[in-house]
């Protein structure tokens, strides 16, 4: 089947197998930030933004994205570059693997709550796992992002 | 691994339901659970063409469709008020907001899951599924139904005046839960549903008059001894049946002191 929708902005065009799952399909052009997990739905490695709002593309279908917007990190670079910087200076990343996912779906946060409390930053990315770290190096690079920003300042 | 030979966006229900009738066919909720299986499906059938993404909001019912997702749930302010913060709770640690926003109203209900926290803190509720074709019935009746091809085309929850809460325990953050427990008033009638035993939730109701002078702590206390003296519990990898009958026990009264406040 034909499918189109727009990736990060730009009209794509392509045919599939019904069941291509997203994840595959943004791989396939070229958006490598996208990665495959766990794919059981828990990781949240393969996030993805579908008309603004973070999924799992290991289990949305790509043709279920027909005629929608599909934003991975190869299309925020801008966005995500005002933070990945707090998050890197707390040596957060480790391995690195989980960092896209943990990068989109912190867009999605603060896009939808700008001052979050820390237990709202927690709450919103208990679906992002990090084998490496225990989850306080990136929480104090997103409070330490919105403090610089001049948003509420919380320990 | 699932395979799809054809995927259809379906145009009407009756589309829908033509196609749904073939064994090899699937109606498609939020695609996590089905995504996990081994089936190998001729057609799958998407409902999100048809408008059944939203929840409304009426003097009498709130009406959500089967496309709805859960985050939805979690963020409506008219559905949070009426219960008290109940459906929030009871969907706030499904996996995380991505997961959330897959995840249907539809598929959680259709499965009738045993892990399931939505069916649980919706059996305290007033509610109705309306099927197609066969209509409106009651969701403690459509718990019970076995499975069969007709479509789950929306939730009514009835403003019947009540107040409910919430409680469930995981090993974890985000994993299933090892027990869920709503509790509820509904109109003066008390209701306590507990599932993830790990079998279907069980609705079990006030028969024995313990909570009718009111709830306080002996009360709350004498329903948790006979919950926990008439609700089965099984062993999975999450927890024993003992571990669970102990978890009845203690989570049915925090709910009923959350309860009566």
């Amino acid at each position: 089947m034909e499918i189109e929708l727009k990736l990060n902005g730009k009209t794509v065009t392509d045919h599939i197998e019904a069941d291509t799952v997203l994840l595959d399909f943004v791989r396939a052009h070229g958006c490598l930030s996208v990665k495959r997990g766990c794919e059981t739905a828990n990781c949240g490695l393969c996030t993805v933004l579908l008309d603004g709002v973070p999924v799992l593309s290991c289990s949305t279908l790509a043709a279920r994205a027909n005629g929608r917007s599909v934003t991975t990190l190869e299309g925020l670079q801008e966005e995500a570059a005002d933070f990945v910087g707090f998050i890197a200076d707390q040596g957060a990343e480790q391995c690195g693997f989980c960092n896209p996912g943990f990068v989109m779906n912190t867009i999605a946060l603060l896009r939808e709550n700008p001052d979050p409390t820390d237990d709202e930053i927690r709450q919103y990315l208990a679906g992002n796992l990090c084998r490496c770290s225990g989850y306080e190096g990136q929480l104090r690079g997103i409070r330490n992002y919105l403090n610089s920003r001049g948003a509420r300042h919380e320990v | 691994m699932l395979t799809i030979k054809n995927y259809v966006r379906a145009q009407s229900l009756e589309e829908a339901y033509a196609l749904n009738q073939s064994r090899r066919s699937k109606i498609l909720g939020g695609m996590l659970w089905l995504k996990m299986s081994d089936l190998r499906l001729q057609t799958a059938i998407d409902l999100c063409d048809l408008g059944l993404d939203t929840i409304e909001e009426t003097d009498e019912c709130f009406s959500i469709g089967c496309m709805t997702s859960l985050r939805s749930l979690e963020k409506h302010e008219g559905l949070n008020a009426y219960t008290g913060g109940a459906v929030r709770a009871a969907v706030r640690d499904i996996v995380g907001v991505q997961f959330r926003n897959c995840a249907t109203v539809g598929g959680s209900l259709f499965g009738r899951f045993g892990f399931s926290d939505v069916l649980t803190v919706l059996l305290s509720m007033d509610c109705l599924v309306e099927l197609y074709p066969e209509g409106l019935v009651s969701l403690k009746e459509f718990a019970a139904m076995k499975r069969n091809n007709s479509i789950l085309v929306r939730l009514v929850i009835r403003k019947t005046p009540g107040k409910f809460s919430y409680q469930a325990m995981r090993a974890q953050k985000t994993d299933f839960p090892v027990l869920t427990c709503a509790a509820s008033c509904v109109a003066g009638e008390y209701r306590v549903v507990l599932g993830a035993r790990p079998m279907k939730a069980m609705v079990l109701r006030d028969e024995q008059g313990i909570l009718k002078q009111g709830i306080c702590e002996e009360s709350a206390k004498a329903f948790a001894d006979f919950a926990t003296s008439v609700t089965p519990t099984g062993s999975n990898i999450r927890g024993s049946a003992a571990y669970r009958t102990h978890l009845v026990r203690v989570l049915t009264r925090r709910a009923l002191q959350e309860l009566g406040g």
